[in-house]
């Protein structure tokens, strides 16, 4: 029998601590399957985040450092500086990278760091229990929005991918779903053109990645995939924001 | 040996992958792992044209996907 689909060599095979149908493990395997395919796997250091994703440390079967709470861009930076041979990304959610860490992912964009950051939007903090992120949308409940986002009050969601969009250093800048199989392939393009750029000296590369937390926003995995395609899309359009050739597919 | 192999003791059962197979021919078991969950499993063998869409989709990569 010929094998269709294999698991990626660059996972271990080991037990996530992942909620049952969190999109964490899909996208681990998408990075994990770009890491194989490019053949990189001896020279590629990630940079876990603080989050649910801390400890893909031990989920990727690669060089990893943790970072301090928003930080991984930073200690990216150190790593591409002193490493010059290492490819080097850092794998963030959306209460690392949005909120405490939004002062060095945009400089690390500004300076054009030559690093690719792999982004989790699930618009809400999941380790810590279900509170209001940044990137929580209007009207959504969470444990410190009981009655909803209020706009006037918490403002509107923030745009990562449109933010970075307008810095010039920011090479390529792409918001994928992980919520259908098509949706999946096209993320998979697309994280793996991100290391290609990183790989041809580009500069910095981000793939947003918008994810479900079906724990926290108490729905099954599909209803939360359903819920990502009917509310997060319409609101964080998917495309290219940035390309190397200076192309937008968005909107 | 099977089209769809599935590493039952690795399995959430979210059934993610019953969902999205275009022919039907997962479910969810009857029996529970040691995790406590009802894996999946390939119940009807004769409808899985072996896309390898389970494969791609299942967020705790244990599904691997053969053709005859």
């Amino acid at each position: 029998m010929k094998q269709v689909y294999s698991v990626p060599k660059s996972l271990r095979p080991v037990s996530t601590h992942y909620c049952p149908g969190c999109t964490h493990g899909i996208i681990h395997k998408l990075v994990a399957e770009t890491i194989d395919e490019l053949g990189v796997r001896d020279r590629a250091i990630g940079v876990a985040s603080v989050g649910c994703s801390v400890f893909s440390y031990d989920y990727f079967d690669c060089d990893f450092q943790q970072a301090a709470h928003g930080r991984a861009p930073a200690v990216a930076t150190g790593i591409r500086r002193t490493v010059p041979d290492a490819v080097v990304f850092t794998y963030q959610g959306d209460g690392d990278l949005a909120s405490i860490g939004t002062a060095e992912i945009v400089h690390a964009a500004m300076r054009s760091e030559n690093i690719t950051v792999v982004f989790v939007n699930n618009a809400i903090y999941g380790m810590t229990g279900g509170q209001m992120a940044p990137t929580t949308m209007v009207g959504q409940r969470t444990t410190t929005s009981p009655e909803g986002r209020i706009k006037g009050l918490a403002g509107e969601p923030i745009r990562v991918s449109e933010m970075l969009a307008t810095i010039p250093g920011a090479t390529y800048v792409a918001r994928v779903s992980t919520t259908s199989p098509a949706h999946i392939a096209k993320a998979k393009r697309a994280i793996k053109k991100a290391f290609e750029v990183q790989l041809a000296g580009g500069g910095f590369s981000l793939v947003e990645c918008l994810s479900t937390c079906p724990t926290n926003w108490g729905m099954s995995p599909v209803e939360a995939m359903e819920w990502v395609d009917k509310n997060m899309i319409p609101y964080y359009p998917l495309g290219e924001f940035r390309t190397p050739e200076g192309g937008q597919t968005n909107g | 040996m099977k089209k769809v192999v599935v590493n039952e003791a690795k399995c959430k059962g979210c059934g993610v992958c019953v969902n999205f197979c275009p022919k039907s021919a997962l479910a969810m078991a009857d029996r529970i792992n040691s995790k406590g969950y009802h894996p999946a499993e390939l119940a009807n063998e004769a409808a899985c044209i072996s896309c390898g869409i389970c494969g791609r989709v299942c967020p705790d990569a244990v599904i691997e996907v053969f053709k005859p």
